[in-house]
């Protein structure tokens, strides 16, 4: 039973796509963390709060009529705001501190945004329809939800959009120069505060479109955030930070992973194959890193 | 030295004093049976901790305004302490040693879950205080050999158990090919443990057996081996969440069996999240309001359920009405016991057995209910896709014929 997926071959080509699909979902989430981790040094716990509460976002617009697919434009936006506001109240007290301390503080804000969503929306779950079908490959062997299709698609357009936002605009420059080095962009006029805020705010975006786009997807509830963060921190940690492609790769490299895992160790060793991975990762690192050192000595 | 020991002596004397009237004053008061019950107001099972006390609530203003309980000729009233559990397994059992140490309460009624059920049954237990509870179906509560602890709902071993003899019935009585996904929590693997039951009475066989992850909503790898090995049955667990994601990702991948049968349906509200995608589906239920058990304070389902609609605007959840039926269950033995010493309420729940609109009631040694079965509801819809929960087995309440097999998803 375990090697179903050899028997079957088609089995095969579904998991490849069900992991890329969600691995480009999952990646849009650490694309924002990686992008506030290397600029502002913060590890944010909450990450998975804002894309719930992103989610949320999206969940409301259809519960009034209006077709959930518009979320992905009015969650980052609100959610933005969301972020600069945050920003404002708690992070900037955090930025220069312990990376320690960034952490406690993140996780204190995560715990209330659980607690501030529960008691708002109410601890059902729910979900959002986007009625958008099934796109059926190899005479219905291989089944993709269009959902899923749409979701990676968006999620590629606003990483492309972000990449080119970066290199292109002005405060993608100063955002850039920041992370490079904050002082000395400081020094150039760069007003890294402001800078902070947007980067905290930009994070928040990415993760109001990726909960717009799980509640087209998925299902969301207020206590479902932390394992979008850990996920995400685990494709950070997997790329390294400020390798926004491969942030890109090892996203998707972990969701097919995932997939494979589950047809061949079985579906309760799934989460804990991704982590054993990322153990065996950070010990390769750490062996090559003392290699490289002894070879310079 | 001696002023002290005075002082000392005269403090602890006046503490005593005042606990000891406490707890006299508190199991009841004037003409009132005071129960407690720690309930998740806030936390993540917020929404089915409002419906047990709704049901708890309903029931209460019921019983009294019907003349109330009696005992040894004089009449009492009941009313309940109630305290936010938050959700929170450690908080719940600080709770109810609260309630019983400090509030001096000498009955309780459960919280909602099986694991608050099981964070507060050892504190219960060890007070000597009966607990009526509606709302932990988990198996591992009636094998500690608690003697306070009785439980109005049908264990969670047997809440599928029903499908799979359905199935195999239809199969005219062979074995069937079985696919399962199971939450890892201990109710869903305790429902797992009933299937494996019958599978092994039937002669069924299992041929997939997953189980998900607690933080994972994608059953998307399960699904794909479903579609490739074809069973006869899907059986999926996995709290609300497990639900609506299985229909949703069912109804995706286009996945066709002959027969799905889940748990958590009715708190779903699965037809009103997927309407007619979720046509069809099995559900397991402890109760619905077709169902006709009769009793003197609710009449029957259609009336408790018209009732409880008019006070609170919803149509009545089983776990309102499991949570009703505790209270009749306290008034009975209460009565039977005509006293409000514990070890005599005690016995009397014991040897409860008696029907309420619930259904019957009557506790095993292990404290669960054993004369009340599960049933089972399917999701049928209509043409204009307005979708209803409909009883088809077990085949004594049935309101409607089961659909069986599913219609393919090709010819919908």
């Amino acid at each position: 039973m375990d090697f179903l997926i050899f028997q079957v071959p088609m089995l095969t080509v579904q998991a490849v796509l069900d992991g890329l699909l969600l691995g480009i979902l999952f990646a849009l989430i650490a694309y924002g963390m990686a992008l506030q981790w290397g600029v502002m040094n913060i590890i944010n716990i909450a990450q998975g709060d804002l894309v719930i509460l992103g989610g949320y976002i999206a969940y409301f617009m259809y519960l009034y009529g209006i077709h959930p697919a518009w979320g992905v434009i009015v969650s980052p936006i609100i959610m933005y705001f969301v972020g600069v506001i945050i920003y404002k109240l708690v992070i900037n007290k955090v930025v220069d501190r312990d990376l320690f301390i960034s952490i406690l503080a993140t996780f204190g804000i995560s715990i209330l945004f659980m607690q501030l969503m529960n008691f708002a929306f109410g601890a059902d779950v729910v979900l959002a329809n986007s009625g958008y079908g099934t796109t059926m490959l190899f005479d219905n062997s291989v089944t993709l939800p269009n959902s899923k299709i749409f979701s990676a698609f968006i999620s590629i357009l606003f990483a492309i959009g972000l990449v080119i936002y970066m290199k292109k605009s002005k405060l993608g420059r100063a955002i850039r120069a920041t992370a490079q080095n904050a002082r000395a962009a400081k020094i150039l006029g760069v007003d890294t505060e402001k800078v902070y805020a947007a980067t905290f705010g930009i994070n928040a975006a990415l993760c109001g479109v990726a909960g717009a786009l799980i509640s087209i997807t998925f299902t969301i509830h207020p206590y479902m955030g932390l394992p979008y963060t850990i996920r995400s921190f685990m494709i950070v940690i997997v790329a390294g930070l400020g390798n926004l492609p491969g942030v890109a790769m090892s996203g998707m490299g972990l969701g097919v992973f995932e997939e494979f895992a589950d047809y061949i160790l079985g579906t309760e060793f799934r989460i804990g194959s991704v982590f054993l991975l990322l153990v065996l990762i950070l010990v390769y690192r750490r062996f090559k890193l003392s290699k490289k050192r002894e070879y310079l000595k | 030295m001696k002023i002290k020991n005075i002082i000392i002596t005269f403090v602890s004397a006046i503490a005593i004093l005042f606990s000891t009237s406490v707890v006299s004053l508190a199991k009841v008061v004037g003409d009132k049976i005071i129960l407690g019950a720690a309930i998740s107001l806030t936390g993540k099972y917020s929404s089915n901790g409002v419906h047990t006390q709704n049901g708890y609530n309903m029931a209460v203003d019921r019983i009294n305004s019907m003349g109330g309980v009696k005992v040894g000729g004089k009449t009492y009233m009941f009313d309940i302490i109630y305290y936010d559990d938050e959700s929170n397994p450690k908080r719940a059992a600080q709770l109810a040693e609260r309630l019983i140490s400090q509030d001096g309460v000498e009955f309780m009624l459960g919280p909602y879950s099986s694991g608050l059920t099981k964070a507060i049954a050892p504190v219960t237990e060890k007070y000597g205080v009966p607990m009526v509870e509606a709302n932990g179906a988990s198996r591992s509560l009636f094998t500690k050999g608690y003697k306070y602890l009785f439980a109005v709902l049908a264990p969670a071993n047997l809440y599928l158990d029903v499908a799979i003899r359905t199935a195999v019935e239809l199969n005219g009585g062979k074995g069937v090919r079985i696919a399962q996904a199971f939450e890892q929590d201990a109710f869903s693997q305790d429902v797992r443990l009933g299937i494996l039951d019958a599978a092994k009475e039937t002669g069924s066989k299992i041929i997939i057996d997953d189980k998900l992850p607690k933080e994972l909503n994608d059953m998307a790898a399960t699904l794909a081996k479903v579609k490739a090995t074809k069973p006869d049955v899907l059986v999926v667990s996995g709290h609300t969440k497990g639900a609506l994601t299985a229909i949703r990702q069912i109804a995706e991948m286009k996945v066709d069996v002959p027969m799905l049968a889940m748990t958590h349906c009715d708190a779903a509200k699965l037809s009103k999240q997927h309407g007619a995608n979720s046509q069809y589906a099995l559900c397991a239920s402890q109760w619905h309001k077709t169902l006709t058990y009769k009793d003197d304070f609710f009449k029957d389902g259609m009336t408790y359920a018209a009732d409880f609609e008019a006070l609170f605007g919803y149509d009545p959840p089983y776990q309102s009405a499991e949570s009703s039926a505790a209270l009749l269950v306290f008034k009975d033995a209460f009565e039977r016991a005509n006293s409000f010493d514990q070890k005599k309420v005690r016995d009397a729940l014991a040897a409860t057995n008696m029907q309420t609109f619930y259904g019957n009631i009557k506790f095993a040694e292990g404290g669960q209910n054993v004369d009340k079965p599960m049933v089972l509801f399917q999701v049928m819809c209509d043409d204009a896709g307005k979708c209803e929960n409909k009883v088809v087995a077990p085949l004594k309440w049935a309101s409607a014929e089961l659909i069986h097999p599913i219609p393919k998803w090709s010819d919908r």
